[in-house]
């Protein structure tokens, strides 16, 4: 019997003239599935500091305006290294899926450096900010600005963790599938975070700039 | 403060305060108690190996039970103080301090919503969701482990509050500027905010992982349409739970900063905003409520379609009612604070967009009476809880409707009208839900029904036990009492108060003889045993498969051929009067155990309390080890184990010929 008349024979329109469903998918598509959700979790996290930070923008209690503070010369450097380190990023899973060690390690170390520069940066900005007394504890706009901004620093920070942990995984136990499937969360990971990035150089720097 | 310490002291241990003293005293006795009996019974590494490290789906689902029904103790036990002091607390003080009442009302919600219903709700649809989707596992049998053994740190550090330091006197939310270091500078609100933040981490992770085992793990021929409706609803909720929990981890987040590095979120100061926690919180809050009750519909709906003997009436406006209440749930957020003041048409909005709720609720009513009407109803206990709620959740949500109304709101806001409006939905709804679930599918779980007479008993000491506990508080809201007072000066409120205290003491009864059930039960359980795995004649997947069923669940998964797929088959199989042929098995790879579960837990744990006493090296060596634990589990080489095909066959075989055996019986009457 056919998948199309067992639908039909046990007289449920539900299943009838579609493809039957197969069974459980393949262990690569449940994780890679599970780990989309979680990206989208994570980026409902970031909206609702995004909103709080929409809410506070104008609260600066008489302390400094973003347009004070901002110096978009320091944040396009950042957006450049975030974005390549995406690009190496990319490479990274190319290498991957073509079992190259050689590729996969120089392109996870390149995205590495990139990742660090780009943290780097952004602690120089908030450090700065600190020493002219607009730390998060002079208004409620800087709170917003420095949790939205640090929560995604933490994120590369925490991936940068995570991409010391695969480049040892590869090094120690090679292309496992269990190990490829990590590498393709990573990767999603990574690529989410310059999502989120996108949305903060919009929404805080260049907006607040502006104004 | 100290290094070493952060701000922990001896000070923080509340010796003069005897009830907080002599409650912890008890538990740890009972705790010490439990654990000795396991030592010298040989039993410790029974359970390390089959149950702590267990990462199979249906042994998680029943621990998430077990700690729903002990922190049900904990939070009850809170109910009884706060009803014994308001009986009598009339022109006095009571026997509760007003620091110490604050602190139990607090405890009581954060306990009852985050570590009851959210346990059990979670428990029952870890349980049966593969089961019902004709699967041997989760999507991710590790990180379910996780997920469980963070919500018990959660609960642990809740509890610890008891005997180390102080709970949170700010309400089962933590509203700002009250739970702001200004005043409130205690540890309570610590406490909260990271128990809260942990489990919630845990509950985020369950959520991803029960929506990519519904979406992406069902059997062959498993439709979405062809879904029973437990499995719709906890999609439906573990939808809300990925969209809602981070919105809880923010707005926690915000408010530590506020607390512990100075930030200006929420402070009445330096341009923070006060209502943005409101909406925030309400923002994840009012998805939770529907979190919490959207299983609870998909138990009533496989309880009373099981026993009355028909498929569910009005299968897909019954799915489409629980998407369009998960998609309403996040639209009426504002309605926990029309007297915000947000001008008559926001109001109005959210008011009119709270009502609408009550469409696809009411439809789901009715398709529960249809599904009755006409039935061969079989009044058993699991039916009783499903009955009650019908009658009781029809009354809350009539309450809840005329709340929706904004000028009704203003008067009945923060009045005890509310508290008995959210009680009547959640005992009525969620409790009773739970308790359905868990006489439905006990036997399912360990192979032996629970005491049928006794249940019916606890039901109608819960049932009545209810109306008279809450009822009086309708009528006390209208008499303009507000929640949470320590003692009060109206006369006319004390009668009420009075015949609300029997009704604890009616519900505490009803506790009392489910105790007295659980225990008989195990001791008869020769009796009470189910051998075929069926033992309600039910009609989803998950009584095709023996009772406890095996770790793989199904020998050879289920070939769905239609909705209801197990009524076919049994139908199929009456109608040729024996089984269906058994089919060659093979050998099956099933995940291994892992302890990581619970070691990542209890490094959560020391990073959670490191934090709340401010102990800062603890924290970071908690830290490193969490991020350990999960590199040991990335670098095991060995996940799977393999059961051989003769042992599938000889776990099968021995169900079939009992299965056999009763379609036999039935035939010769």
């Amino acid at each position: 019997m056919t998948a199309a008349s067992a639908a039909h024979s046990s007289g449920d329109k539900a299943g009838a003239g579609r493809a039957r469903h197969g069974g459980p998918a393949s262990k690569r598509i449940i994780v890679g599935y599970g780990f989309w959700i979680f990206l989208l979790s994570d980026i409902v996290m970031f909206s609702a500091i995004f909103a709080a930070y929409a809410v506070l923008a104008s609260a600066t209690a008489g302390g400094p305006t973003g347009h004070q503070l901002f110096d978009l010369k320091n944040v396009a450097v950042e957006t450049g290294c975030l974005l390549l380190s995406s690009f190496a990023c990319g490479i990274a899973s190319i290498g991957a899926v073509l079992k190259s060690v050689m590729t996969f390690q120089i392109a996870m170390a390149v995205t590495f450096v990139l990742g660090a520069l780009f943290l780097g940066l952004e602690i120089n900005e908030f450090a700065g900010l600190v020493a002219r007394h607009a730390g998060p504890q002079r208004s409620a706009f800087l709170s917003a600005f420095f949790t939205l901004v640090g929560c995604h620093g933490l994120h590369v920070t925490i991936g940068l963790l995570w991409l010391l942990t695969m480049m040892a995984q590869i090094w120690a136990k090679g292309f496992r599938p269990d190990i490829q499937r990590r590498i393709l969360c990573f990767n999603l990971f990574w690529h989410a975070l310059d999502i989120i990035w996108v949305a903060v150089f919009t929404v805080v720097y260049l907006l607040g700039a502006a104004v | 403060m100290s290094i070493l310490f952060g701000k922990l002291s001896w000070s923080a241990i509340p010796l003069d305060e005897p009830l907080p003293m002599v409650s912890g005293c008890v538990i740890a006795l009972v705790l010490l108690g439990v654990a000795i009996w396991v030592v010298r019974k040989g039993w410790a590494p029974y359970l390390w190996r089959e149950w702590i490290t267990s990462v199979d789906h249906k042994r998680i689902g029943v621990m998430y039970c077990v700690l729903a029904l002990v922190m049900l103790l904990r939070g009850f036990s809170d109910a009884v103080l706060m009803r014994t002091q308001q009986a009598l607390a009339y022109n006095a003080q009571g026997f509760l301090p007003p620091e110490h009442y604050n602190q139990i009302f607090s405890a009581h919600g954060t306990i009852m919503i985050f570590f009851v219903a959210m346990p059990f709700m979670f428990g029952l649809m870890n349980f049966v969701l593969p089961l019902q989707l004709g699967v041997r596992d989760v999507a991710f049998p590790t990180f379910n482990s996780v997920a469980f053994w963070l919500t018990c740190s959660g609960a642990l550090l809740v509890n610890l509050s008891l005997v180390v330091g102080e709970f949170q006197r700010t309400g089962w939310l933590p509203y700002p500027p009250l739970s702001e270091i200004a005043y409130s500078p205690g540890v309570g609100v610590d406490y909260w905010l990271w128990a809260i933040t942990i489990s919630g981490i845990g509950t985020l992770i369950g959520g991803i992982n029960l929506v990519t085992t519904i979406l992406k793990m069902r059997a062959p021929g498993m439709d979405y349409m062809r879904m029973p409706m437990f499995c719709w609803t906890a999609l439906a909720t573990n939808m809300l739970v990925v969209a809602a929990f981070p919105i809880l981890t923010a707005t926690s987040a915000m408010l530590l900063l506020d607390r512990y590095l100075g930030f200006h979120f929420f402070t009445n100061t330096g341009g923070g905003n006060v209502m943005m926690f409101m909406n925030l919180i309400w923002a994840w809050g009012h998805p939770e409520v529907y979190i919490l009750i959207l299983p609870a519909f998909g138990v009533f709906s496989e309880v009373i379609s099981t026993f009355s003997g028909k498929p569910l009436f009005g299968y897909r406006s019954m799915v489409l009612a629980t998407l369009a209440i998960c998609v309403l749930a996040f639209m009426v957020w504002l309605h926990h604070f029309f007297t915000m003041g947000a001008g008559g048409n926001v109001n109005a909005v959210f008011g009119i967009l709270t009502t609408v709720i009550a469409v696809p609720t009411g439809a789901k009513v009715f398709n529960w009476l249809f599904t009755l009407y006409g039935g061969a109803v079989r009044f058993s206990s699991a039916l009783l809880w499903s009955l009650g709620f019908i009658v009781t959740f029809v009354i809350g949500g009539m309450t809840g409707v005329l709340l929706a109304v904004p000028p009704a709101d203003f008067l009945l806001h923060n009045s005890l009208f509310l508290v008995a409006h959210f009680h009547n939905v959640i005992i009525g709804g969620v409790l009773f839900g739970a308790f359905a679930g868990y006489t439905y599918w006990f036997p399912k779980a360990f192979g032996f029904r629970l005491h049928e007479r006794i249940g019916k008993a606890a039901f109608w000491f819960w049932l009545t036990g209810f109306y008279v506990a809450f009822m009086p508080l309708y009528w006390l809201g209208f008499l303009g009492m507000t929640r949470r007072m320590q003692h009060y000066d109206v006369a006319q409120w004390r009668p009420w108060l009075l015949v609300a205290a029997l009704g604890a003491a009616l519900i505490l009864i009803g506790i009392v003889l489910q105790i007295v059930q659980l225990f008989t039960s195990i001791r008869d359980r020769a009796q009470l045993r189910d051998l075929t795995g069926d033992p309600w004649d039910g009609r989803s997947l998950e009584w095709s498969t023996a009772s406890p069923p095996p770790v793989f669940n199904f020998a050879v998964l289920p070939d769905v051929q239609g909705t209801e797929a197990y009524w076919r088959t049994k139908a199929q199989a009456r109608d040729q009067q024996q089984l269906a042929q058994a089919p060659d098995y093979c050998a099956i790879e099933m995940p291994r155990n892992s302890p990581t579960g619970v070691v990542c837990a209890f490094f959560a744990t020391i990073v959670g309390f490191a934090l709340i006493w401010h102990i800062w090296w603890l924290a970071i060596v908690g830290l490193v080890g969490a991020y350990a634990t999960f590199v040991v589990f990335a670098w095991r080489d060995i996940a799977d184990e393999e059961i051989p095909a003769e042992e599938v066959a000889r776990i099968v075989g021995e169900n079939r010929s009992h299965r056999a055996r009763a379609l036999h019986a039935e035939r010769q009457p």
